[in-house]
């Protein structure tokens, strides 16, 4: 994976992602996410955390532009999510990485040709497909499992390929939610410690996560959601419990 | 699109059809028998059209002209009615062609006794036509020629062949109609079948950025493969059995042969094996098409 050069600009430049007053209903029920106010800048690390039903999956959703807001402004990597064309919306989501805790991995594809399908999207060539996918498997440390069917590996396995999925077209932002919401606590933490290091390369990482132990040592941005309000947004911040 | 994608893009249609291979069948199975259904009737049809138009070949008018008109006004009348468009063919019988028809027809040698020629006044224009619901059209107009005398014709062949000719027509239309919704149907509940089951990696495809035409193609070409192996079962089996059930009823009853013509079998396949495949492709290409449609929105 190369690594990405971080550009010097203004704060206004640095301000990945904006979030204002944002609020988000569905059809039936009481709204998802109320008032909801967050700025996120390029390189940042940020935890989401929340309970079921906080709004979390809401607004990583949004942030995917898989749902659109009900009222508010929100803005990503300059795209104006509210406003974006659906043409618009594949070449958006080309610059966002995402993870989820079901990996989501084509089950009838090998290892290698999941990570390609990335590339052939954004119309890579053969050529530079054969050179990239080697390369990213190796930093996710399965460079010696690229034949392998999804249901051949482990948990911990297949979010890596997940992970390789999201990081070869080199994204700007890296989505993860519940990223170790199916794996055991080794497997966790070495998925946690690949994401610190992409984004110490310079991606964007949010991680959406319900565990409480991971928030709590890694001393990272965490924002805190209470029945679609921001309770908490605390630099170095830990899991506040619900009580 | 760059080729490398294009291929990719033939590849995974290719593969998809191993992929799911069940609703592959299914697919394939549905296609098929409606297009069986289809060529059968097609079969049938044009043989049906086949038998009344050589019937129809065979419905003439006779002109007979007035007693001791000119052979000059004869040929004029001759020319007048060849220029006629629902007009296909035209023959003069002169008087004594017209007796020696008679005698060979229905006296033998009993006609030999005949010292004249009873049927002196009967040269006459047989007449047939390219379109037997004309006919009346044209008795009207020949009735109205100076020179004819009398005009005879089958109004009953022509009124029952004009009607069996509607009656296939509306009777064609109809199944073809009722064919293609059943097969619109089937297909349609066949894909989504099939679609639902791969919903997820249309919504992964999409949350990496593929466009709805890198999501699509695979599916449409999946769909055309699909329609086109659908469509081309059915014609196999429909060839063999034409030839089968054409050369049984040519064999059985072999006394029929005189009265009915069949069709060959490539004169069916000449229209029929386009149409197939073309309606196998298309269905294919829609039912895949309009489905995928309904799950890009995400």
């Amino acid at each position: 994976m190369a690594t990405k050069k971080r550009k010097k600009s203004t704060a206004a430049d640095k301000e990945i992602i904006t979030l204002t007053n944002v609020c988000k209903a569905y059809s039936t029920g009481a709204p998802a996410l109320k008032d909801v106010n967050l700025h996120i800048s390029r390189g940042e690390f940020v935890f989401i955390v929340g309970d079921s039903g906080s709004g979390k999956s809401t607004l990583i959703k949004l942030l995917l532009r898989e749902l659109t807001i009900t009222s508010g402004y929100i803005n990503v990597m300059g795209y104006d999510l509210s406003k974006i064309k659906h043409r618009k919306i594949p070449k958006f989501r080309r610059n966002l990485g995402i993870v989820f805790q079901d990996f989501r991995l084509l089950k009838d594809r090998n290892v290698y040709d999941n990570v390609a399908f990335a590339q052939r999207i954004i119309q890579k060539s053969n050529k530079e497909i054969k050179k990239n996918v080697p390369s990213i498997l190796a930093i996710v440390g399965l460079a010696g499992k690229y034949k392998a069917k999804p249901k051949q590996l482990s948990g911990g396995e297949q979010q890596r390929v997940a992970l390789a999925r999201a990081l070869i077209n080199q994204p700007t932002i890296l989505l993860a939610d519940e990223p170790t919401g199916n794996l055991d606590p080794k497997n966790s933490w070495e998925i946690m410690k690949l994401l610190e290091q992409i984004n110490e390369n310079g991606t964007t990482v949010i991680v959406v996560t319900h565990n409480r132990e991971i928030v709590n040592a890694m001393q990272k941005r965490v924002v805190t959601l209470k029945r679609g309000v921001i309770v908490s947004d605390e630099e170095k911040g830990g899991y506040i419990d619900e009580d | 699109m760059r080729i490398s994608s294009f291929f990719y893009t033939l590849r995974q249609g290719f593969r998809n059809l191993f992929r799911n291979k069940l609703f592959t069948l299914a697919s394939i199975a549905t296609i098929g028998a409606c297009l069986f259904l289809f060529g059968l009737f097609y079969a049938i049809v044009t043989n049906f059209e086949h038998i009344v138009r050589t019937a129809e070949e065979g419905v003439s008018v006779w002109v007979f002209f007035d007693e001791g008109l000119e052979d000059i006004r004869i040929q004029q009348i001759g020319d007048m009615i060849a220029k006629r468009p629902e007009v296909s063919d035209i023959n003069f019988v002169s008087a004594e062609e017209a007796w020696e028809g008679f005698k060979e027809e229905y006296l033998g040698e009993y006609g030999d006794g005949f010292t004249e020629n009873p049927l002196e006044n009967s040269a006459n224009y047989q007449v047939y036509l390219n379109d037997v619901s004309m006919q009346t059209a044209l008795v009207t107009y020949l009735e109205s020629v100076d020179g004819v005398r009398q005009v005879n014709r089958s109004e009953l062949a022509a009124t029952t062949l004009t009607g069996v000719n509607a009656l296939i027509a509306y009777v064609s239309v109809g199944i073809i109609v009722i064919l293609l919704a059943v097969s619109i149907f089937l297909i349609s509940n066949t894909v989504t079948i099939g679609i639902s089951v791969r919903k997820e990696e249309i919504n992964i495809m999409k949350y990496i950025g593929a466009t709805d035409f890198f999501v699509r193609s695979p599916f449409v070409v999946e769909g055309m493969l699909i329609g086109l192996i659908g469509a081309a079962i059915p014609l196999g089996f429909i060839y063999t059995l034409y030839n089968i059930v054409l050369s049984y009823v040519m064999e059985r009853f072999s006394m029929l042969s005189s009265l009915l013509s069949f069709v060959t079998v490539e004169e069916v396949f000449h229209v029929l094996v386009p149409v197939s495949l073309g309606l196998g492709v298309g269905i294919g290409f829609l039912g895949s098409f309009t489905t995928v449609r309904k799950h890009l929105r995400v």
